[in-house]
């Protein structure tokens, strides 16, 4: 089995921002993505999904390192001011490197 | 008088809320509450609606949405009271400008348990009265001259949010079916109206009693914001609902629109349109202070009101 270098974005920000930020990663050339519902606390108090207005969602996406830098980047200047949001990125391995831009 | 069974769902959920209960609805039954509510306020709209006549309602839409869109203008002064910065109050009166289902829900409960009808075109004036206020409170935020202002996305938010898409949705197939038509959906929807409001209202109190939180931060400004505004505002409607001539449960009804403020709406749009404004100030004063203060208080009062203004005006 070959694996190949590849580098994961993962945005976990307000349930409001999903449709946004989809449309931002599309846009940047992301050939897909992730969203998953997510519970949790930090430093604008505990966000516990109960509702709408307290639900958070999780987005992942797979790329190469350039369009990893691009979102992060995009993703700080729209929303890092005033929304809920904490955005990481971390090197991983994948067997179809050609799926993900 | 004795409390009404629903407000003390209510009050049990405030009470687990507080006590840290691990109860909890699923937020996949809640939203199936909410979206139930929602058409079954809209489907009793729509089928009033195909049953009477049309002629006068013209006037009368023109009354309500000038009040829309007033009543936000004439909030924000008192907004700005609390050292409140120009986004946070411009998000309030957005709120208190618009209006809230459950509230509003619990007031044709009211109505119900004491046989009073209402005019058909209410639920109609629920889905106007929603949109206005949020406009303005843009408006305020950001200025006429701004540009930047992505008024597409947020008119959809407003728009295609689930609680204008199902009012408006409900209201028409109500109208297209009329009475026989949606009679087969009725034991959903109406016969089954008051243990859905239950249920949803115990998750209602557990969202307040969350709120109990940020009520400490911001403090005495928005408790007494909460408290002091829906009385003025639901005499407005309520002069309003008697000039256009409603009868009394649409005169309380209109009272209860105009004294509610929203959260689902309102939260939903600002947030995309003015990312600024701290949402949870608004919510705090809408779902922890003026949501228990409408059900518990401003209900019964605001019908005294209406049968005081049908007095003086028959």
């Amino acid at each position: 089995m070959t694996e190949y270098p590849c580098k994961i974005v993962t945005i976990v920000t307000e349930a409001i921002l999903e449709q946004d930020i989809c449309e931002l990663l599309r846009r940047l050339g992301a050939t897909g993505y992730t969203v998953t519902d997510a519970r949790g606390a930090g430093s604008r108090g505990v966000r516990n999904a109960g509702w709408q207005s307290s639900s958070n969602v999780r987005i992942e996406v797979l790329c190469n390192p350039g369009l990893a830098e691009k979102i992060a980047v995009q993703v700080q200047d729209l929303y890092y001011e005033n929304y809920a949001m904490v955005l990481f990125t971390a090197d991983i391995s994948v067997l179809r490197p050609n799926k993900f831009s | 008088m004795s409390l009404d069974p629903v407000i003390l769902f209510f009050v049990l959920g405030v009470i687990a809320g507080v006590a840290k209960s691990d109860l909890k609805l699923p937020p996949a039954i809640y939203e199936l509450l909410s979206i139930l509510l929602l058409l079954a306020i809209g489907l009793k709209g729509g089928v009033e609606l195909s049953k009477s006549s049309m002629s006068g309602l013209l006037p009368q839409v023109a009354a309500v949405l000038a009040m829309g869109f007033i009543m936000p203008f004439v909030l924000y002064p008192l907004a700005r009271l609390g050292r409140t910065g120009r986004a946070d109050a411009a998000s309030l009166v957005a709120h208190y400008g618009s209006v809230s289902v459950a509230t509003f829900a619990v007031g044709i409960a009211y109505l119900n348990d004491r046989n009073i009808a209402y005019d058909s075109q209410l639920p109609l004036f629920l889905v106007l009265l929603e949109v206005p206020a949020i406009i303005v409170g843009i408006l305020i935020a950001k200025g006429l001259s701004d540009r930047s202002q992505a008024w597409g996305r947020v008119m959809h938010e407003i728009v295609f949010g689930k609680s204008i898409l199902l009012m408006v949705g409900g209201l028409l197939i109500g109208w297209i079916a009329g009475p026989q038509g949606v009679q087969p959906l009725e034991p959903l929807f109406f016969d089954l109206f008051k243990g859905l409001l239950a249920l949803f209202l115990l998750e209602m109190g557990l969202i307040a009693a969350s709120q109990g939180q940020a009520l400490r931060q911001h403090g005495v400004f928005l408790i007494l914001f909460g408290l002091l505004v829906p009385l003025p505002m639901a005499c407005v409607g309520a002069l309003i609902g008697t000039l256009i001539g409603l009868n009394v449960g649409g005169v309380t009804l209109l009272a209860v629109l105009a004294g509610s403020a929203s959260y689902i709406a309102a939260p939903a749009a600002m947030r995309i349109a003015v990312p600024d404004a701290n949402p949870s100030l608004p919510l705090t004063a809408s779902l922890g202070v003026t949501f228990p203060f409408n059900i518990f208080i401003g209900i019964p009062v605001y019908y005294a009101i209406a049968q005081g203004l049908q007095g003086l005006g028959g």
